[in-house]
Protein backbone atom coordinates (compact mmCIF):
# COMPACT_ATOMS: atom_id res chain seq x y z
CA UNK A 1 0.00 0.00 0.00
CA UNK A 2 2.71 2.32 0.55
CA UNK A 3 6.10 2.87 -1.57
CA UNK A 4 9.20 2.21 -1.07
CA UNK A 5 10.21 6.02 -0.41
CA UNK A 6 7.59 5.82 2.20
CA UNK A 7 8.65 3.05 3.86
CA UNK A 8 12.22 4.42 3.86
CA UNK A 9 11.18 7.49 5.51
CA UNK A 10 9.02 6.10 7.73
CA UNK A 11 12.19 3.54 8.74
CA UNK A 12 14.61 5.70 8.81
CA UNK A 13 13.30 9.09 9.38
CA UNK A 14 15.41 12.14 8.60
CA UNK A 15 15.54 15.38 10.56
CA UNK A 16 13.65 14.02 13.94
CA UNK A 17 13.55 16.32 17.16
CA UNK A 18 13.84 19.64 17.85
CA UNK A 19 15.67 22.70 17.34
CA UNK A 20 16.67 24.78 20.33
CA UNK A 21 15.31 28.42 19.84
CA UNK A 22 13.88 28.15 16.77
CA UNK A 23 13.14 30.63 14.25
CA UNK A 24 10.04 29.50 13.59
CA UNK A 25 7.82 26.86 14.96
CA UNK A 26 4.62 25.37 13.03
CA UNK A 27 2.51 23.25 13.61
CA UNK A 28 -0.64 21.23 12.13
CA UNK A 29 -3.43 18.58 12.40
CA UNK A 30 -5.45 17.69 15.35
CA UNK A 31 -6.10 15.13 17.74
CA UNK A 32 -9.67 14.31 16.12
CA UNK A 33 -7.86 13.14 12.53
CA UNK A 34 -4.84 11.53 14.40
CA UNK A 35 -2.24 13.33 12.72
CA UNK A 36 -0.08 16.32 14.52
CA UNK A 37 3.06 17.17 12.98
CA UNK A 38 5.46 20.38 13.86
CA UNK A 39 8.28 21.38 12.21
CA UNK A 40 10.95 23.78 13.55
CA UNK A 41 13.04 26.08 11.30
CA UNK A 42 16.78 27.72 11.93
CA UNK A 43 17.48 30.38 9.11
CA UNK A 44 20.34 32.21 8.87
CA UNK A 45 21.13 36.03 7.59
CA UNK A 46 21.06 35.06 3.81
CA UNK A 47 17.27 33.70 4.54
CA UNK A 48 18.80 29.92 3.91
CA UNK A 49 17.02 27.01 5.98
CA UNK A 50 20.20 26.04 7.58
CA UNK A 51 18.68 23.47 9.62
CA UNK A 52 14.98 21.79 10.00
CA UNK A 53 13.53 19.54 12.60
CA UNK A 54 10.16 17.65 12.83
CA UNK A 55 8.61 15.19 15.32
CA UNK A 56 5.17 14.04 14.40
CA UNK A 57 2.04 11.96 15.63
CA UNK A 58 0.32 10.23 13.08
CA UNK A 59 0.36 7.00 10.36
CA UNK A 60 2.91 6.00 8.08
CA UNK A 61 2.19 8.73 5.75
CA UNK A 62 2.27 11.27 8.33
CA UNK A 63 5.82 10.39 9.49
CA UNK A 64 7.32 9.63 6.19
CA UNK A 65 6.08 13.40 4.66
CA UNK A 66 7.32 15.06 7.55
CA UNK A 67 10.51 13.55 6.83
CA UNK A 68 10.50 13.89 3.29
CA UNK A 69 9.84 17.89 3.61
CA UNK A 70 12.80 18.51 5.96
CA UNK A 71 14.75 16.30 2.90
CA UNK A 72 13.37 18.96 0.73
CA UNK A 73 13.56 22.00 2.65
CA UNK A 74 16.84 22.32 3.78
CA UNK A 75 19.25 24.61 1.84
CA UNK A 76 16.92 26.22 0.33
CA UNK A 77 15.57 30.00 0.62
CA UNK A 78 13.01 31.00 2.76
CA UNK A 79 11.22 32.26 -0.60
CA UNK A 80 11.52 28.55 -1.88
CA UNK A 81 9.95 27.01 1.01
CA UNK A 82 7.01 28.80 0.55
CA UNK A 83 6.68 27.36 -2.68
CA UNK A 84 6.43 24.03 -1.54
CA UNK A 85 2.88 22.10 -1.80
CA UNK A 86 1.37 18.90 -0.16
CA UNK A 87 1.26 17.81 -3.88
CA UNK A 88 4.66 17.65 -4.35
CA UNK A 89 5.40 15.92 -1.00
CA UNK A 90 3.50 13.18 -1.93
CA UNK A 91 5.16 13.24 -5.44
CA UNK A 92 8.66 13.06 -3.58
CA UNK A 93 7.54 10.10 -1.97
CA UNK A 94 6.50 8.48 -5.29
CA UNK A 95 2.89 9.01 -4.53
CA UNK A 96 0.63 8.33 -1.51
CA UNK A 97 -2.70 6.09 -1.19
CA UNK A 98 -5.53 7.95 -2.41
CA UNK A 99 -6.79 7.61 1.23
CA UNK A 100 -3.63 9.27 2.98
CA UNK A 101 -3.36 12.51 0.40
CA UNK A 102 -5.88 14.70 2.37
CA UNK A 103 -5.59 13.56 6.14
CA UNK A 104 -1.93 12.58 6.20
CA UNK A 105 -0.26 14.63 3.76
CA UNK A 106 -0.32 17.71 5.68
CA UNK A 107 3.75 18.64 6.08
CA UNK A 108 3.62 21.44 3.50
CA UNK A 109 1.06 23.09 5.85
CA UNK A 110 3.25 22.96 9.09
CA UNK A 111 6.27 24.05 7.16
CA UNK A 112 4.04 26.93 5.93
CA UNK A 113 3.22 27.29 9.78
CA UNK A 114 6.49 27.36 10.42
CA UNK A 115 7.53 30.45 7.90
CA UNK A 116 4.69 32.21 9.09
CA UNK A 117 5.69 32.09 13.05
CA UNK A 118 9.13 33.36 11.31
CA UNK A 119 7.97 35.87 9.81
CA UNK A 120 6.00 37.25 12.74
CA UNK A 121 8.93 36.58 15.32
CA UNK A 122 10.89 38.52 12.30
CA UNK A 123 8.26 41.76 12.29
CA UNK A 124 8.10 41.77 16.10
CA UNK A 125 12.23 42.22 16.45
CA UNK A 126 11.67 44.85 13.76
CA UNK A 127 9.38 47.05 16.01
CA UNK A 128 11.68 46.27 19.29
CA UNK B 1 12.53 -13.51 10.27
CA UNK B 2 10.73 -14.66 12.81
CA UNK B 3 6.65 -14.34 11.56
CA UNK B 4 3.97 -14.02 14.58
CA UNK B 5 0.12 -13.93 13.58
CA UNK B 6 -1.79 -11.90 15.76
CA UNK B 7 -4.79 -11.64 14.43
CA UNK B 8 -7.22 -13.97 14.56
CA UNK B 9 -10.24 -12.51 14.52
CA UNK B 10 -9.59 -10.79 11.55
CA UNK B 11 -9.14 -14.48 9.87
CA UNK B 12 -7.90 -17.75 11.08
CA UNK B 13 -5.68 -20.39 9.48
CA UNK B 14 -7.27 -23.22 8.23
CA UNK B 15 -7.23 -26.36 9.70
CA UNK B 16 -5.50 -29.13 8.53
CA UNK B 17 -7.96 -31.31 8.73
CA UNK B 18 -10.53 -29.14 7.19
CA UNK B 19 -8.53 -29.20 4.37
CA UNK B 20 -8.76 -32.72 4.04
CA UNK B 21 -12.15 -32.94 4.25
CA UNK B 22 -12.72 -30.20 1.52
CA UNK B 23 -10.10 -31.35 -1.00
CA UNK B 24 -12.47 -34.58 -2.45
CA UNK B 25 -14.72 -31.63 -2.94
CA UNK B 26 -13.17 -29.44 -4.90
CA UNK B 27 -12.06 -32.31 -6.91
CA UNK B 28 -14.01 -35.73 -7.45
CA UNK B 29 -17.37 -35.11 -5.73
CA UNK B 30 -18.18 -32.09 -8.14
CA UNK B 31 -21.44 -33.45 -8.91
CA UNK B 32 -24.60 -30.14 -7.93
CA UNK B 33 -26.47 -31.20 -4.66
CA UNK B 34 -29.83 -30.47 -6.22
CA UNK B 35 -29.22 -32.90 -9.26
CA UNK B 36 -30.94 -36.66 -9.32
CA UNK B 37 -28.06 -38.85 -10.27
CA UNK B 38 -25.18 -40.58 -8.23
CA UNK B 39 -22.93 -37.05 -8.31
CA UNK B 40 -25.61 -35.04 -6.93
CA UNK B 41 -26.73 -37.41 -4.58
CA UNK B 42 -23.34 -38.07 -3.37
CA UNK B 43 -22.84 -33.65 -2.83
CA UNK B 44 -25.90 -34.05 -1.26
CA UNK B 45 -25.25 -35.98 1.16
CA UNK B 46 -21.62 -33.51 1.52
CA UNK B 47 -24.15 -30.47 2.88
CA UNK B 48 -26.89 -32.17 4.87
CA UNK B 49 -23.91 -34.12 6.91
CA UNK B 50 -22.65 -30.81 7.81
CA UNK B 51 -25.74 -29.15 8.21
CA UNK B 52 -25.90 -31.51 10.81
CA UNK B 53 -22.56 -30.86 12.33
CA UNK B 54 -23.89 -26.90 12.50
CA UNK B 55 -26.40 -28.03 13.98
CA UNK B 56 -25.15 -30.22 16.49
CA UNK B 57 -22.50 -27.36 17.82
CA UNK B 58 -25.39 -25.24 18.26
CA UNK B 59 -27.54 -27.63 19.83
CA UNK B 60 -29.76 -26.67 17.11
CA UNK B 61 -31.90 -28.88 14.77
CA UNK B 62 -30.00 -29.53 10.96
CA UNK B 63 -33.74 -27.47 9.64
CA UNK B 64 -32.40 -24.32 11.88
CA UNK B 65 -29.40 -24.25 9.81
CA UNK B 66 -29.23 -21.92 6.91
CA UNK B 67 -25.64 -21.69 4.51
CA UNK B 68 -24.82 -18.43 3.93
CA UNK B 69 -21.91 -16.64 1.96
CA UNK B 70 -20.54 -15.68 5.53
CA UNK B 71 -21.47 -13.42 8.74
CA UNK B 72 -22.24 -10.07 6.70
CA UNK B 73 -24.94 -12.23 4.94
CA UNK B 74 -26.70 -14.23 7.17
CA UNK B 75 -26.59 -10.65 9.58
CA UNK B 76 -28.45 -8.75 6.12
CA UNK B 77 -30.45 -12.16 6.20
CA UNK B 78 -31.60 -12.00 9.46
CA UNK B 79 -31.95 -8.17 10.28
CA UNK B 80 -33.84 -7.59 6.76
CA UNK B 81 -35.46 -10.76 6.68
CA UNK B 82 -37.49 -10.20 10.54
CA UNK B 83 -37.69 -6.41 9.76
CA UNK B 84 -40.04 -6.81 6.34
CA UNK B 85 -41.57 -10.08 7.23
CA UNK B 86 -42.64 -8.07 10.70
CA UNK B 87 -43.15 -4.42 9.64
CA UNK B 88 -47.16 -5.11 9.95
CA UNK B 89 -46.91 -5.47 13.96
CA UNK B 90 -44.26 -2.94 14.31
CA UNK B 91 -41.36 -0.89 12.97
CA UNK B 92 -38.73 -0.56 15.74
CA UNK B 93 -35.60 -2.00 15.90
CA UNK B 94 -33.04 -2.19 18.82
CA UNK B 95 -29.26 -2.75 18.36
CA UNK B 96 -25.90 -1.64 19.95
CA UNK B 97 -23.26 0.71 19.69
CA UNK B 98 -20.28 -1.62 19.22
CA UNK B 99 -21.98 -4.41 16.20
CA UNK B 100 -20.13 -5.43 13.63
CA UNK B 101 -21.03 -2.80 10.51
CA UNK B 102 -22.89 -5.59 9.03
CA UNK B 103 -25.33 -5.15 11.59
CA UNK B 104 -25.17 -1.47 11.43
CA UNK B 105 -25.31 -0.16 8.95
CA UNK B 106 -28.00 -3.02 7.80
CA UNK B 107 -29.84 -0.87 10.41
CA UNK B 108 -28.81 2.31 9.11
CA UNK B 109 -30.45 1.01 5.42
CA UNK B 110 -33.36 -0.36 6.96
CA UNK B 111 -33.85 3.41 8.57
CA UNK B 112 -34.02 4.50 5.45
CA UNK B 113 -36.76 2.38 4.34
CA UNK B 114 -39.27 4.12 7.78
CA UNK B 115 -38.35 1.84 10.29
CA UNK B 116 -37.00 3.45 13.32
CA UNK B 117 -34.10 2.06 15.41
CA UNK B 118 -32.54 2.71 18.64
CA UNK B 119 -28.75 1.48 19.39
CA UNK B 120 -28.27 1.47 23.04
CA UNK B 121 -24.93 2.65 24.44
CA UNK B 122 -22.45 0.28 26.17
CA UNK B 123 -20.30 0.56 29.56
CA UNK B 124 -16.55 1.57 29.67
CA UNK B 125 -15.89 -2.19 28.77
CA UNK B 126 -18.09 -2.26 25.99
CA UNK B 127 -20.91 -4.07 27.39
CA UNK B 128 -24.36 -4.20 26.83
CA UNK B 129 -26.75 -3.32 30.01
CA UNK B 130 -29.90 -5.99 29.24
CA UNK B 131 -31.71 -3.21 31.32
CA UNK B 132 -31.53 -0.61 28.88
CA UNK B 133 -32.58 -2.93 26.10
CA UNK B 134 -35.65 -3.28 27.78
CA UNK B 135 -36.05 -0.29 28.46
CA UNK B 136 -35.34 0.40 24.66
CA UNK B 137 -38.24 -1.45 24.16
CA UNK B 138 -41.54 -0.39 22.81
CA UNK B 139 -45.04 -1.48 21.56
CA UNK B 140 -43.24 -0.98 18.00
CA UNK B 141 -40.80 -2.92 18.83
CA UNK B 142 -39.84 -6.28 16.66
CA UNK B 143 -36.32 -7.17 16.49
CA UNK B 144 -33.56 -6.93 18.78
CA UNK B 145 -29.43 -7.63 17.78
CA UNK B 146 -26.83 -7.72 20.09
CA UNK B 147 -23.81 -9.42 19.52
CA UNK B 148 -22.37 -12.28 21.54
CA UNK B 149 -18.86 -11.38 22.09
CA UNK B 150 -17.07 -8.19 20.59
CA UNK B 151 -14.53 -8.41 17.43
CA UNK B 152 -12.61 -5.20 18.61
CA UNK B 153 -12.23 -5.71 22.70
CA UNK B 154 -13.65 -9.08 22.76
CA UNK B 155 -16.00 -8.23 24.93
CA UNK B 156 -18.48 -10.69 25.96
CA UNK B 157 -22.11 -9.47 26.37
CA UNK B 158 -25.04 -11.27 28.50
CA UNK B 159 -26.79 -12.72 25.67
CA UNK B 160 -29.13 -14.93 28.11
CA UNK B 161 -30.38 -12.27 30.14
CA UNK B 162 -30.81 -10.52 27.07
CA UNK B 163 -32.49 -13.12 25.44
CA UNK B 164 -35.01 -13.74 28.61
CA UNK B 165 -36.04 -9.96 27.83
CA UNK B 166 -36.87 -10.22 24.47
CA UNK B 167 -39.04 -13.71 25.57
CA UNK B 168 -40.54 -11.99 28.06
CA UNK B 169 -41.94 -9.16 25.57
CA UNK B 170 -42.63 -11.84 22.84
CA UNK B 171 -39.52 -10.14 20.36
CA UNK B 172 -37.29 -11.98 18.15
CA UNK B 173 -33.62 -11.56 19.15
CA UNK B 174 -30.51 -12.23 17.07
CA UNK B 175 -27.08 -12.27 17.74
CA UNK B 176 -23.96 -12.05 15.93
CA UNK B 177 -21.60 -14.60 17.39
CA UNK B 178 -19.15 -14.79 14.53
CA UNK B 179 -16.56 -13.74 17.36
CA UNK B 180 -17.09 -16.73 19.53
CA UNK B 181 -17.33 -20.05 18.03
CA UNK B 182 -14.93 -21.91 19.12
CA UNK B 183 -14.23 -19.73 21.86
CA UNK B 184 -16.53 -19.86 24.47
CA UNK B 185 -19.85 -22.20 24.32
CA UNK B 186 -22.23 -20.98 22.08
CA UNK B 187 -25.95 -22.99 22.61
CA UNK B 188 -28.67 -21.55 20.72
CA UNK B 189 -31.22 -22.96 23.99
CA UNK B 190 -29.35 -21.34 26.69
CA UNK B 191 -28.73 -17.85 25.05
CA UNK B 192 -32.40 -17.83 24.08
CA UNK B 193 -32.14 -16.37 20.50
CA UNK B 194 -33.75 -17.25 17.79
CA UNK B 195 -31.17 -15.99 15.28
CA UNK B 196 -27.50 -16.01 15.27
CA UNK B 197 -25.03 -15.33 12.36
CA UNK B 198 -21.49 -17.27 12.32
CA UNK B 199 -19.03 -17.20 9.94
CA UNK B 200 -16.18 -20.21 9.25
CA UNK B 201 -13.08 -18.51 9.01
CA UNK B 202 -12.89 -17.31 12.44
CA UNK B 203 -12.44 -20.63 13.31
CA UNK B 204 -10.13 -22.13 11.46
CA UNK B 205 -12.48 -23.21 8.10
CA UNK B 206 -12.69 -21.62 4.95
CA UNK B 207 -13.39 -18.02 3.76
CA UNK B 208 -16.91 -17.54 1.94
CA UNK B 209 -18.93 -19.69 4.15
CA UNK B 210 -21.09 -18.92 7.40
CA UNK B 211 -24.31 -19.66 7.81
CA UNK B 212 -27.71 -18.24 10.00
CA UNK B 213 -29.09 -20.35 12.67
CA UNK B 214 -33.12 -20.00 12.12
CA UNK B 215 -35.18 -21.17 15.50
CA UNK B 216 -38.20 -23.48 13.97
CA UNK B 217 -41.28 -20.99 13.66
CA UNK B 218 -39.54 -17.76 12.60
CA UNK B 219 -40.40 -16.26 9.03
CA UNK B 220 -37.89 -14.43 7.30
CA UNK B 221 -39.03 -12.08 4.01
CA UNK B 222 -36.40 -13.08 1.54
CA UNK B 223 -34.75 -11.16 -1.40
CA UNK B 224 -33.08 -13.06 -3.26
CA UNK B 225 -34.89 -15.37 -6.09
CA UNK B 226 -33.95 -17.82 -8.13
CA UNK B 227 -34.37 -21.39 -6.51
CA UNK B 228 -35.07 -23.65 -3.89
CA UNK B 229 -31.98 -24.24 -2.08
CA UNK B 230 -31.44 -23.46 1.61
CA UNK B 231 -35.46 -23.42 1.57
CA UNK B 232 -35.65 -20.48 -0.84
CA UNK B 233 -33.95 -18.35 2.14
CA UNK B 234 -30.79 -18.19 -0.18
CA UNK B 235 -31.37 -19.56 -3.57
CA UNK B 236 -28.42 -20.06 -5.86
CA UNK B 237 -26.18 -23.53 -5.96
CA UNK B 238 -24.67 -24.57 -2.31
CA UNK B 239 -20.42 -24.30 -2.10
CA UNK B 240 -20.19 -27.83 -1.59
CA UNK B 241 -16.93 -27.70 -0.45
CA UNK B 242 -16.71 -24.69 1.77
CA UNK B 243 -19.93 -26.44 3.54
CA UNK B 244 -17.82 -29.40 4.07
CA UNK B 245 -15.22 -26.71 5.44
CA UNK B 246 -17.61 -25.36 7.57
CA UNK B 247 -18.86 -28.92 9.03
CA UNK B 248 -15.49 -29.99 9.87
CA UNK B 249 -14.29 -26.51 11.02
CA UNK B 250 -17.10 -26.50 13.53
CA UNK B 251 -17.14 -29.85 14.56
CA UNK B 252 -13.40 -29.78 15.71
CA UNK B 253 -13.82 -26.06 17.15
CA UNK B 254 -15.87 -26.85 19.41
CA UNK B 255 -15.30 -30.34 20.50
CA UNK B 256 -12.01 -29.36 22.18
CA UNK B 257 -13.44 -25.70 23.38
CA UNK B 258 -12.43 -26.01 27.01
CA UNK B 259 -8.99 -26.87 26.70
CA UNK B 260 -8.16 -24.60 23.79
CA UNK B 261 -9.79 -22.02 25.64
CA UNK B 262 -7.70 -22.50 28.23
CA UNK B 263 -4.25 -22.53 26.60
CA UNK B 264 -5.30 -19.29 25.28
CA UNK B 265 -6.37 -17.52 28.26
CA UNK B 266 -2.82 -17.89 29.71
CA UNK B 267 -1.32 -16.74 26.63
CA UNK B 268 -3.34 -13.56 26.55
CA UNK B 269 -3.03 -12.46 29.89
CA UNK B 270 0.78 -13.15 30.07
CA UNK B 271 0.33 -10.88 27.04
CA UNK B 272 -1.67 -8.11 28.66
CA UNK B 273 0.48 -8.33 31.73
CA UNK B 274 3.54 -7.64 29.41
CA UNK B 275 2.02 -5.28 27.28
CA UNK B 276 0.63 -2.58 30.83
CA UNK B 277 4.05 -2.81 31.99
CA UNK B 278 5.02 -0.33 29.21
CA UNK B 279 4.81 3.18 30.53
CA UNK B 280 1.12 4.97 29.76
CA UNK B 281 -0.80 1.85 28.22
CA UNK B 282 -4.43 1.01 29.29
CA UNK B 283 -6.64 -2.01 28.46
CA UNK B 284 -9.27 -2.08 26.80
CA UNK B 285 -12.22 -3.70 27.07
CA UNK B 286 -13.54 -5.73 29.95
CA UNK B 287 -10.81 -7.54 32.09
CA UNK B 288 -12.72 -11.07 32.71
CA UNK B 289 -15.60 -11.28 30.92
CA UNK B 290 -13.56 -11.45 27.61
CA UNK B 291 -12.67 -13.65 24.79
CA UNK B 292 -9.76 -16.11 25.83
CA UNK B 293 -7.55 -14.53 22.83
CA UNK B 294 -8.50 -11.07 22.73
CA UNK B 295 -5.34 -8.50 23.54
CA UNK B 296 -6.52 -4.73 22.95
CA UNK B 297 -4.45 -2.07 24.81
CA UNK B 298 -4.07 1.63 23.99
CA UNK B 299 -0.46 2.61 23.72
CA UNK B 300 -0.78 6.84 25.13
CA UNK B 301 0.99 9.19 22.43
CA UNK B 302 1.54 6.70 19.54
CA UNK B 303 -1.08 6.72 16.48
CA UNK B 304 -1.58 2.55 16.01
CA UNK B 305 -1.69 2.35 12.15
CA UNK B 306 2.49 3.49 12.66
CA UNK B 307 2.58 0.84 14.80
CA UNK B 308 1.09 -1.67 12.92
CA UNK B 309 3.53 -0.75 9.91
CA UNK B 310 6.60 -1.33 12.80
CA UNK B 311 5.33 -4.67 14.14
CA UNK B 312 4.96 -5.65 10.33
CA UNK B 313 8.45 -4.84 10.00
CA UNK B 314 9.54 -7.12 12.75
CA UNK B 315 6.88 -9.70 11.58
CA UNK B 316 4.26 -9.51 13.81
CA UNK B 317 0.64 -9.14 12.47
CA UNK B 318 -2.30 -7.21 14.49
CA UNK B 319 -4.45 -4.92 14.03
CA UNK B 320 -5.89 -1.14 15.54
CA UNK B 321 -8.81 0.59 15.65
CA UNK B 322 -7.21 3.79 15.13
CA UNK B 323 -9.09 6.64 11.79
CA UNK B 324 -6.07 5.13 9.44
CA UNK B 325 -7.25 1.92 9.95
CA UNK B 326 -10.78 2.03 9.85
CA UNK B 327 -10.96 2.94 6.94
CA UNK B 328 -12.62 6.20 7.59
CA UNK B 329 -11.90 9.72 8.89
CA UNK B 330 -12.69 8.36 12.58
CA UNK B 331 -11.45 6.12 14.89
CA UNK B 332 -13.07 2.82 15.62
CA UNK B 333 -16.80 3.50 16.39
CA UNK B 334 -16.35 0.27 19.52
CA UNK B 335 -13.31 2.17 21.62
CA UNK B 336 -15.87 5.65 20.91
CA UNK B 337 -18.73 4.11 22.46
CA UNK B 338 -16.60 3.26 25.00
CA UNK B 339 -15.72 6.66 25.60
CA UNK B 340 -12.18 6.60 25.08
CA UNK B 341 -10.77 9.75 23.78
CA UNK B 342 -9.83 10.10 20.16
CA UNK B 343 -5.75 10.12 21.32
CA UNK B 344 -6.34 6.68 22.91
CA UNK B 345 -8.37 4.73 20.18
CA UNK B 346 -6.07 6.27 18.09
CA UNK B 347 -3.48 4.25 19.92
CA UNK B 348 -4.99 0.99 20.12
CA UNK B 349 -3.66 -2.10 19.49
CA UNK B 350 -5.30 -5.43 18.84
CA UNK B 351 -3.07 -8.55 19.28
CA UNK B 352 -6.15 -11.96 18.82
CA UNK B 353 -4.54 -15.36 19.48
CA UNK B 354 -5.01 -18.27 17.98
CA UNK B 355 -4.26 -22.43 18.14
CA UNK B 356 -0.94 -21.68 16.42
CA UNK B 357 0.29 -19.35 18.80
CA UNK B 358 2.95 -20.24 21.28
CA UNK B 359 4.47 -18.74 24.28
CA UNK B 360 7.52 -18.05 22.56
CA UNK B 361 4.98 -16.00 20.05
CA UNK B 362 4.48 -13.79 22.65
CA UNK B 363 7.68 -13.33 24.53
CA UNK B 364 8.43 -11.80 20.94
CA UNK B 365 6.01 -9.19 20.59
CA UNK B 366 7.19 -8.70 24.19
CA UNK B 367 10.50 -8.00 23.19
CA UNK B 368 10.24 -6.23 20.24
CA UNK B 369 7.50 -4.24 21.35
CA UNK B 370 9.04 -1.30 23.61
CA UNK B 371 12.08 -0.57 21.65
CA UNK B 372 9.13 0.38 18.92
CA UNK B 373 7.29 2.05 21.32
CA UNK B 374 10.18 4.14 22.84
CA UNK B 375 10.82 5.10 18.82
CA UNK B 376 7.15 6.33 17.99
CA UNK B 377 7.30 8.24 21.21
CA UNK B 378 10.91 9.96 20.73
CA UNK B 379 9.09 11.47 17.13
CA UNK B 380 5.79 12.66 18.79
CA UNK B 381 5.07 15.77 19.26
CA UNK B 382 2.70 14.84 21.88
CA UNK B 383 5.11 12.79 24.44
CA UNK B 384 5.80 14.33 27.68
CA UNK B 385 8.95 16.56 27.11
CA UNK B 386 8.20 16.78 23.56
CA UNK B 387 5.93 19.57 24.07
CA UNK B 388 7.31 23.48 22.28
CA UNK B 389 9.77 25.24 24.57
CA UNK B 390 9.89 28.75 23.55
CA UNK B 391 13.01 30.93 24.33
Amino acid sequence: MYTEKVMDHFTNPRNVGEIENADGIGEVGNMKCGDIMRIYLKVNEDDIIEDIKFRTFGCGAAIATSSAITEMVKGKTIAEAWEISNIQVAEELGGLPPSKMHCSNLAADALKNALRDLEEKRAAQKTE
Amino acid sequence: MRKVYLDNAATTRMHEEVFAAMKPYLLEHYGNPSSIHSFGRQARKAVEDAREQVAAALGAEPREIVFTSGATEANNLAIRGIARAQKNKGNHLITSAVEHHAVLDTCKALAKEGFTVTVVPVDEYGMVDPAAVEAAITDQTILVSIMLANNEVGTINPIAEIGEICRKHNLIFHSDAVQAIGNIPVNVDNLKVDLLSLSAHKFYGPKGIGALYVRKGTKLDVFNFGGVQERKLRPGTENVPAIVGLGKAIELATSDLEAEAAKLRVLRDKLIKGLLAIEATKLNGHPEKRLPGNVNVSIQYIEGESLLLSLDLKGVAASSGSACTSGSLDPSHVLMAMGLDHQTAHGSLRLTLGRDNTEEDVDYVLEVLPEIVERLRAMSPIYTGNEIKRS
